[in-house]
Parts: C-alpha cells; sequence; structure tokens
C-alpha cells in the first residue's frame, strides 16, 4: 500500500474548528485577535449550529477571513449542519458561492451547491463512512475530509489502505464531542421559552448548558439544538499517527489559546506529550473522553489517560 | 398520498397487506437496516415469502438497507442491495452515498429512495442524489415544520414521503450520535438506536431505574410508565431543575394535518415501527387507512374520529402523542 508516501506529503498541522457557541461580536473578535497571534495553522468560520445567532453576518465573518488571511491563515468557510428555512438555504448559496475561501460542506446541500464548481472540505455531518463514498465526494471536488466523531482509529486506517485519493483526513482532536441536531432548542425548552421567541439565551452559556444525570454526572451540554458531550475528547497522545494529516481543536470560552500552544509544542517536540495529557486535562471544563478513538463508547475515557 | 407501513416479520408484513398499505418496508436480519434488534427483520426466505404475498395482494414492498457501512464491511452491503435487487422488490431504502453509487450502477432500473437516514431536509439535498444517483422519492427527516414541508415539495425533484405516525425522533435521523456515546452503537454504525444488551431495568427503593451502558436515563414512580430507555426521552438535571430536558415520551401522530398533508401533496405517509408488534401494525395500519381515505373523500370536512386518537394514543410511547417539528411550538 501506498499509505506512507501519501500521509508523509504534507507537514502535520493544527486547525481550529468553527466556534460552536454564541459569543458576543466583542468577544469573537478578541477570540480571533488571539488566533491570528497562535500557531495554528488553519481556521474554520461562520455559523454552524443556529442561524438565528447573528454576532456576525456574512459580509462580517468574510471581514474576519481576510483579517484571519492577512495573519498567514488558512481561512474556511463552515457551513450551517442543519438547513430549514429557505432563508437558511440562500445564505448558504452566498457562502458557497464567495470566489475567495474554501468552505466546509456540513449538508450535503452545501455539497449540490459546490460539486464541480470548486474543491471543498466534506465535513463530518456529511456521513462518509467508507471509501466507496468518499472518493464519490472525492470526484465531485472533495479535497480534504473532517472524520466523524464516532468513528475509531481503526477505521480510520482502513480507510488510509483502500483510498486512492490523496485527500487530507482531519480528526476532532479536542472539545465537546458535537453529538446530535435538531428541530427543537433545548436552550430555549429549560429556559421555558417558545423557539421563535428565544431571547438568545444561549447567549449566557458560554460552553453550552450542562446537563447531568439524576447521579449527578456531567453527561451532555446542551448548545441550542446541538447536544454535545460534557467531556472533552483530546488526541494529543496521536500527534504521531501516520493516518492523520490534520488536528482540529474546537473553541471554548477559556484556555484555547493555551490549548492550540500545548499541542502546537507537542507537535514540534518541544513539549513532552504525557506531561501535555495532564495539563490539558487540567483545560476541560469537566472531564476526559476518548472512548470513540479506542472503538468503544464515546464517554468512555478510552486509554488516553493509561 | 399512499400509506407505507412497517414489518420486522412475516405476521407483521401479512397484517400491514390486510390491513390496507400500500406498502411495505422490511429490512435484512443485520445491521444493513436501521432497526437491527434480535429476533427481528427478514431472511431471504421470508422476503420471498412476504413479497408473494404482498404481490398477490397488488401491494408493494420496499427493503431499507439504511445504514452506514464501514469500509471492510462494505460488501456485505452490496450484497444486501444484490439480493434484495434480485428478488425484484419494488424500491430500495437507501442512506449512504457509496452504496446508492453501486446500486444505481449495478441495478439502474431499479427503484432507489433516498432514507431519512441521509439527513436530506431541503430540496438542494434531494436535488443531490437525484442527479447523482437518479433516487425517485425521499423520505424527510422529523425536523420541518408543516410550512418548510409545503415549500420543499414544492421544490423538490423527486416525490416526498412523510412520517405521519410512531416513535419520535427528536433530533435530525442520521446525525443522532446519542446511543453511540453512550454504548459504542447507534443507527448509523449498527442500526440500532439503545441496543437492548445495554439496557438495565432495576427495581430500586426509589423506584424503577432504567439505565443505558450503567448511565441513568430515567427513574420511574410507582404510578409512571417507564419508557425505553433513550437518551433523548430521559430525565436528567438542567439548571437545578430535574426533568425531560430533551423530549419526553411521546409518539408522532399526524391525523390532525393530514388534510394539510394531502393539500401540499405528500407522495406518501410512512408509520414508524418495524420493532412493534403484528398487532401494533394491524391496529395503526387499520386506522390510517380509514383516515386518509376519508380525508381524501372530503379533505374539508376532515376531522380525525376520537376512537382512532384514543387507539393512537394507546399505542404510543408515554401514551401521549404530539404533532412534534410540524407545529412551530413544539420547536
Amino acid at each position: 500500500m501506498t499509505t506512507d508516501t501519501t500521509v508523509h506529503k504534507t507537514r502535520k498541522r493544527l486547525s481550529l474548528g468553527p466556534i460552536l457557541y454564541y459569543w458576543p461580536r466583542d468577544q469573537l473578535r478578541s477570540f480571533y485577535n488571539m488566533v491570528a497571534e497562535s500557531a495554528i495553522d488553519i481556521v474554520y468560520l461562520g455559523e454552524t449550529v443556529c442561524s438565528k445567532r447573528r454576532s456576525l453576518n456574512t459580509e462580517g465573518w468574510l471581514e474576519m477571513a481576510d483579517m484571519l488571511t492577512n495573519a498567514g491563515k488558512e481561512v474556511v468557510l463552515s457551513s450551517l449542519s442543519l438547513l430549514e428555512a429557505a432563508s437558511e438555504l440562500a445564505t448558504l448559496k452566498r457562502i458557497c458561492a464567495n470566489g475567495r475561501f474554501r468552505v466546509e460542506a456540513n449538508d450535503m446541500a452545501a455539497v449540490q451547491m459546490l460539486a464541480g464548481k470548486s474543491g471543498f472540505i466534506a465535513g463530518t455531518t456529511l456521513n462518509i463512512y467508507n471509501t466507496h463514498t468518499l472518493e464519490k465526494l472525492a470526484s465531485l471536488g472533495a479535497e480534504r475530509w473532517v472524520m466523524p466523531v464516532e468513528q475509531s482509529r481503526e477505521i480510520l486506517h482502513e480507510f488510509r489502505q483502500q483510498m486512492e485519493s490523496s485527500m487530507e483526513i482531519e480528526v476532532f482532536a479536542w472539545g465537546r464531542l458535537p453529538l446530535a441536531f435538531s428541530a427543537r432548542c433545548y436552550t430555549a425548552r429549560n429556559y421555558k421559552l417558545p423557539k421563535d421567541d428565544c431571547q438568545f439565551r444561549c447567549l449566557d452559556d458560554p460552553d453550552g448548558m450542562l446537563l447531568r444525570t439524576r447521579e449527578d454526572d456531567s453527561f451532555l451540554v446542551l448548545n441550542g439544538i446541538q447536544t454535545q458531550s460534557a467531556l472533552t475528547q483530546n488526541l494529543v497522545n496521536e500527534l504521531k499517527d501516520p493516518d492523520i494529516d490534520i488536528f482540529r481543536i474546537s473553541p471554548q470560552s477559556l484556555h484555547t489559546g493555551k490549548i492550540i500552544k500545548v499541542f502546537h509544542d507537542c507537535l514540534t517536540g518541544q513539549q513532552d506529550i504525557d506531561q501535555a495529557v495532564a495539563v490539558l486535562e487540567s483545560l476541560m471544563p469537566t472531564g476526559p473522553c476518548n472512548g470513540y478513538w479506542y472503538g468503544e463508547a464515546g464517554m468512555l475515557a478510552g486509554c488516553s489517560t493509561a | 398520498m399512499k400509506l407505507v407501513c412497517p414489518a420486522g416479520n412475516l405476521p407483521s408484513l401479512k397484517a400491514a397487506v390486510d390491513n390496507g398499505a400500500d406498502a411495505v418496508y422490511i429490512g435484512f436480519r443485520d445491521s444493513t437496516s436501521a432497526r437491527h434488534f434480535a429476533g427481528l427483520n427478514f431472511t431471504h426466505i421470508q422476503i420471498e415469502k412476504g413479497l408473494q404475498y404482498a404481490r398477490d395482494h397488488q401491494v408493494k414492498v420496499f427493503v431499507a438497507i439504511n445504514t452506514y457501512p464501514y469500509p471492510s464491511d462494505f460488501t456485505r452491503w452490496q450484497r444486501a442491495v444484490d439480493v434484495a435487487a434480485g428478488l425484484g422488490v419494488d424500491a430500495l431504502i437507501l442512506a449512504d452515498i457509496g452504496v446508492m453509487d453501486y446500486a444505481c450502477e449495478r441495478w439502474p432500473e431499479l427503484n432507489l429512495h433516498l432514507s431519512v437516514q441521509s439527513s436530506s431536509t431541503s430540496h438542494e439535498a434531494i436535488r443531490f442524489y437525484a442527479e447523482q444517483f437518479g433516487i425517485r422519492r425521499a423520505v424527510i427527516p422529523r425536523v420541518l415544520s408543516l410550512k418548510q414541508v409545503a415549500k420543499l415539495i414544492e421544490n423538490s425533484p423527486v416525490p416526498i414521503e412523510v412520517f405521519g405516525f410512531g416513535s419520535l425522533c427528536v433530533m435530525v435521523e442520521g446525525r443522532c450520535l446519542l446511543s453511540s456515546y453512550v454504548t459504542g452503537q447507534g443507527p448509523n454504525n449498527f442500526g440500532a438506536c439503545s441496543p437492548a444488551s445495554f439496557v438495565r431495568w432495576q427495581e430500586t427503593d426509589r423506584g424503577l431505574e432504567t439505565r443505558l451502558n450503567e448511565v441513568l436515563i430515567d427513574q420511574v414512580g410507582k404510578d409512571e410508565n417507564a419508557g425505553y430507555p433513550t437518551v433523548c426521552k430521559g430525565r436528567f438535571e438542567v439548571m437545578g431543575k430535574t426533568g425531560y430536558a430533551i423530549e419526553a415520551p411521546t409518539s408522532l401522530n399526524t391525523l390532525p394535518i393530514l388534510p394539510e398533508l394531502l393539500r401540499i401533496g405528500a407522495a406518501a405517509i410512512k408509520i414508524e415501527g418495524r420493532q412493534r408488534s403484528p398487532a401494533y401494525v394491524k391496529q395503526v395500519t387499520r386506522i390510517m387507512r380509514e383516515a386518509i381515505d376519508a380525508c381524501k373523500a372530503d379533505p374539508d370536512h376532515f376531522t380525525p374520529k376520537q376512537e382512532w386518537m384514543t387507539q393512537l394514543a394507546a399505542l404510543s410511547e408515554g401514551m401521549q402523542t404530539t404533532l412534534g417539528a410540524y407545529e412551530r411550538t413544539w420547536q
């Protein structure tokens, strides 16, 4: 197999995923100013969860994209994951036709708009579970694939062995795992507000709203229409995995700059990975879960800390 | 507006056919379909028998091969496509792009329906599958309001099938990892939500506890019914209050909006429940058949009979029904 040659063509890189929460404009600006100064290679920008969140409109995101490009970052525009309203399709169309930045397609509607026109990034919610699907999307212009979070390192290895295209592969290396999307807004529901009059209450929860079991275990996080894990996946241990090209860090309201630095220092050999695991665990809002990566239930610890 | 009914075994298929289904959908006995439960679904020979029975009564048979194969398993899905196509079933219900690509190349004359598990909620997404694989119908997720469904039908390149009754997925189908997060197995990678082997019911001093891979999903008092422990319908604590933070146990029931579904041009109405009993299939099929016929005969004056609503509620999760996302206030 040609696994090794395809992987080692490019240097391993760090990406910053789209902000999954609703942060006010000023917070976004200062966050991305920090990102511009950071060691991150690739930045994904845009609203992927709820179209009602408008700290920045499409123009605002494009300005942010310019700023980050000028700072030497590769910028990708991320598209909405669940499309329901005609207005959302109209926004998607504008993003896909922006003409300057590549787009991360998080729904097949975006693929339909991009196919054959421009190269794109296939997002985690496209449900690519086998090489037949991946090659089909490659033929339509997919140049990079962000693996669904429930897939393990062994599945990734199967992909690498079977793949013919030299597509880049990115994994969700840090963050609370996005697990589900719904028509219903759970933030509004738990504030006892109708979705159509949600009063943007998710602004109150910059890392989502914690959901505990009745045994007081931190279990899930409600983030508007999205449900996430309360626990944080951390693949810093896998920085040497030859199958991975890009490691995605999902933003959180605190410590993101430090997390980027730790990942970068480990990647460049300036920090010992075992030490980094302990440092990173102290930066998690709740605690670690790496089960998916090891082919287990996602919520389990896996063996990252073993 | 056609009635599409579930069958997890031959008696259910017969019950659906005998009680007025226009089509029955079934699956193979493995993880190639999204109701992968022990003892459920069809062997090759059972499909042949079911197909014959349905044919004799002019009822169509659709086979759901609507989970997502991993690279090393792909040939098993190809085989499922080949077997179903070889038997001459009326349509395959598919979700995976690779499987669809294979099916449309290998069996170009075969009807392909886009499964709800493909998470296609817009005409642009559906257009993708129509242009690439020639799908001839799409089943849409239970996340759109009635107005949005109408708009989608208006712009869709193919006829649209909507869910009419049954257990309610509150998350977009095909993009819900809650079961897999807790157990490692979910609808996409295993074909089942909350697989039975991870479910535990336990009487305790505090009441009956239901657990999924040891996570406490609910705890019910003596006067309450314990629902099947799906994560989305458990009781949890959020902001200091304990309750159904995501959704209460409930089923979808669209009888109150049947005239609207007819008016906006829904091509078919689907009943959920391949995992349910033949008695369930019989009763729901009969009621939906009566209701659709009454609605078609006089859509302007249609109101669901109280006895239908009562009987359907009795067959529902938590003994209650909802219009779900069709109704904006539910969202």
